[in-house]
């Protein structure tokens, strides 16, 4: 981990990347609104994509905190809890309409997230993780513990009546998707501009060496703080989104440590101070146990051992990811730059 | 090289799954059913022996049987790890059929899952089957068209320990004033039956008390000393997984009798108990579920199954175990749901429509029973478009330090005293998401 830490410590840009998306965001945008919807299937839309969304969106909330403010956190799970209960609260209890509350509930986590955020003025590291994991286990408790958060129900599950934004039904797998992906486009922009702002830069002064952030006149602890607010309110949304959006209803157990844990790897392989590295990193966790599922499926089905298949994929996955992380400790986002740089330069080479 | 591989295989994976055109369901000939299954993660021990119950019964209906009158299944299996994440994409991967073969039904295996797909199944019209689980109001089919509670819901797991306590203290009569602690695991399946005992607490007159353990529950002492200063008269234990091992042996050493403890069905399996040791001798599970080897089936399966080397058993001395015997049970229910299906639209492959109209028409009496050689081991279960769960009742075994040993017959739950509840709980979700409850009786 720290080794991990140190070597993105020393990537922090002293000049800033020039904007070079050209024609390539636009298109991207346009594939993902238009093309994607025309061309796949429900289950592509609402079983594959929507999830690569929400994690992605999870992965940046954390990214912001990890990778740009320097400021561990295992608490992911526990604040995604937050934003998918809040929400829940919000319409049922209070009546707020669908989009207002996903909203409202972005704020409650960034509430929460402060409050938790309060410890890293006098602990750092491995230290501050630990405080983190007690977000989790705090979340975990409180929406077990009191029936409330659920509405009485019997079993702790929460789901919401109709999905409607605007007068809209949004219940489809198209609707689904284009909610979560606008979502989602959204927020990185917002993240794009918020890391390259004068946040973002106290940020990563703040992650490079905090000592000599506050010599030059950085708010260090206002920044750390602010950090965990703002990650968590992005945590908070794809909380909203993963409960609502794509399982339909959800209970803590969806929120576990595991989920810690699945976005901590997402921003680990997809590159730590990296926004694109989100989305590569998501795509990895969740579509490569589906794409190697597919595969056996389609060649070994009923020639091997089931459980034995199930090992042998998980397995696989194991050895790609230490894999990919031996190649490049950086992510996968910091690969595909590489890459690209080798290809823009004639004549090719490898 | 790698960056290679992995293109290869992601590419290789897009063509695999996009271009294969979705078919017309009248061409085959086949029954799709696929199986969400855990056969990875936490709860793979007790996963294992399931999936080899049902499929060695799929099995013996394709080979031996010759399929469902003629139909044969296709079945085909999906990691979930018990993730209610990957069951809900494994659902939409399959609710469409596979290569024209329909699906007539989708088993949940797992309460959390069935929570989450309860909405999707209505509208996919695809019957989700959660056998001994799922969202207890569902037993009113006139609100939950498509979710089947089947057999033995969690209001049920609570009126049979209840019954099963009075049979024992001679009489109903004879609870008044009597101290029942139900220890449970905290969780969703844990706390599904509160409703139910604190109803049948004051039907009765006995004491209700509630215990929870925070899940794995590794560690309980605190929770069994509070148990041994209420003195309870009976312990009714509804701990799941490690739990329940944890839960006997810290019972025997706060001096509570084994015998004076009535596990309920996910806590009544060998995995259970022979981690407990000496502890757990004597201490009783309900058994809609029994274990054994000796019944009918089991003959059938050793001469064609087991014996000829077809089994996905690893390891044979498990045939017959707890888990072995839910998972024929449930596919045993499958397939005599398609064939009531069948008796009305014909011996075809089923739709999600057709599958929920065999489900709501399944009824298995003892001279089928005798039939399919499940006599003794399942219950008779007769469905209604009303009633989603059609059986309500358990056997109650006990473990003998060795095996587990049957010391009831079927005992009935008291149905009719909690149906009320369970209508009320299903009125409240009509209610909050705007659904008309249909009326059976309109239909055919």
């Amino acid at each position: 981990m720290s080794h991990v830490l140190s070597q993105t410590a020393r990537l922090a840009p002293t000049v800033l990347p020039e904007r070079r998306f050209g024609l390539r965001l636009p298109l991207l945008l346009l594939l993902a609104f238009v093309a994607v919807p025309l061309l796949g299937s429900d289950y592509w839309l609402g079983a594959i994509l929507v999830p690569f969304l929400v994690l992605s969106l999870a992965g940046l909330g954390l990214n912001l905190l990890t990778g740009y403010a320097g400021q561990t956190s295992l608490g992911s799970g526990g604040f995604m809890a937050v934003g998918a209960f809040a929400t829940f609260g919000f319409v049922v209890h209070g009546g707020v309409p669908l989009p207002l509350a996903v909203l409202f509930a972005g704020l409650v986590t960034a509430g929460a997230g402060l409050l938790f955020g309060l410890p890293s003025d006098r602990i750092k590291g491995f230290y501050l993780m630990v405080s983190s994991l007690a977000a989790q286990f705090f979340f975990e408790w409180l929406f077990q513990k009191f029936p409330w958060f659920y509405n009485y129900g019997s079993s702790g599950t929460i789901t919401l009546p109709r999905l409607e934004a605007f007068g809209y039904d949004i219940g489809t797998a198209v609707g689904r998707y284009y909610v979560t992906l606008t979502v989602v486009v959204l927020l990185t922009w917002i993240a794009v501009n918020l890391v390259r702002s004068q946040t973002g830069r106290s940020w990563m002064a703040v992650r490079d060496m905090d000592t000599a952030a506050a010599v030059i006149g950085i708010r260090v602890y206002r920044s750390k703080v602010l950090a965990f607010a703002v990650s968590s309110f992005y945590l908070g949304v794809a909380g909203a989104l993963w409960a609502f959006l794509y399982l339909g209803s959800a209970s803590v157990q969806s929120f576990g440590i595991s989920r810690s844990f699945q976005i901590l790897f997402i921003i680990i392989i997809g590159g730590m101070g990296s926004i694109a590295g989100n989305f590569i990193g998501a795509a990895f966790i969740s579509l490569l146990p589906l794409a190697i599922d597919h595969l056996a499926q389609a060649f070994f089905a009923g020639h091997v051992d089931a459980g034995l298949l199930q090992n042998i994929q998980k397995a696989l996955f194991g050895v790609l990811i230490i894999g990919f992380l031996i190649k490049e400790p950086d992510g996968l986002a910091r690969l595909f730059r590489t890459l690209g740089e080798r290809l823009s330069s004639w004549p090719l080479r490898f | 090289m790698k960056r290679l591989v992995l293109t290869a295989l992601l590419a290789a994976s897009v063509a695999t799954t996009a271009l294969v055109p979705p078919a017309a369901f009248a061409d085959s000939k086949e029954q799709y059913v696929p199986l969400p299954t855990y056969r990875v993660g936490p709860y793979a021990s007790s996963g294992t022996l399931w999936w080899a119950g049902t499929l060695d019964y799929f099995r013996y209906i394709n080979e031996v049987e010759g399929g469902v009158n003629g139909v044969k299944l296709k079945v085909e299996e999906f990691e979930t790890e018990w993730s209610p994440d990957r069951t809900v994409e494994v659902y939409e991967r399959v609710k469409n059929g596979k290569d024209g073969a329909p699906v007539a039904f989708f088993f949940t295996h797992g309460t959390p899952a069935s929570y989450a797909l309860i909405e999707k199944g209505a509208a996919d019209k695809i019957p989700l089957i959660d056998p001994a689980g799922g969202r207890t109001e569902s037993t009113d089919g006139t609100v939950f068209p498509y979710a089947f509670p089947l057999l033995f819901n969690y209001f049920s797991q609570a009126s049979v320990g209840i019954n099963y306590i009075a049979q024992k203290e001679g009489g109903f009569d004879k609870l008044k004033g009597k101290k029942i602690v139900t220890v449970y695991h905290d969780s969703a399946y844990g706390r599904e039956t509160q409703a139910a005992v604190e109803l049948l607490a004051k039907k009765y007159g006995f004491e209700n008390f509630q215990i929870p353990v925070a899940d794995p529950g590794n560690e309980q002492s605190p929770q069994w000393r509070q148990v041994r200063e209420i003195k309870p008269d009976w312990v009714f234990l509804r701990t799941w997984g490690v739990s329940t091992p944890v839960a006997i042996k810290t019972a025997q050493r706060f001096g509570i009798p084994a015998d004076r403890i009535i596990g309920d069905v996910w806590a009544g399996s060998e995995a259970d108990v022979i981690p407990a040791g000496t502890a757990a001798k004597g201490y009783q599970a309900l058994a809609p579920y029994p274990g054994g080897a000796g019944f009918e089936i089991h003959d059938r399966l050793r001469k064609t199954i087991l014996d000829t080397g077809k089994s996905d058993l690893r390891d044979t001395k498990f045939f017959g175990a707890v888990y072995y015997n839910i998972g024929l049970i449930n596919a045993v229910l499958a397939v005599e749901a398609l064939r009531a299906g069948q008796a009305k639209f014909g011996n075809k492959p089923l739709n999600g429509e057709e599958g929920r109209w065999g489900f709501e028409h399944l009824t298995i009496d003892d001279a089928r029973l005798k039939e399919i050689g499940f006599y003794g081991l399942l219950q008779p279960i007769k469905l209604t478009p009303a009633d989603h769960e059609g059986g309500g009742a358990a056997r109650i075994q006990q473990w003998d330090g060795d095996k587990w040993v049957l010391v009831t017959d079927w005992i009935q739950a008291d149905r009719d005293t909690l149906r009320p509840l369970v209508e009320a709980k299903a009125a409240a979700y009509a209610k909050e998401h705007n659904i008309t409850p249909r009326s059976p009786t309109a239909e055919n």
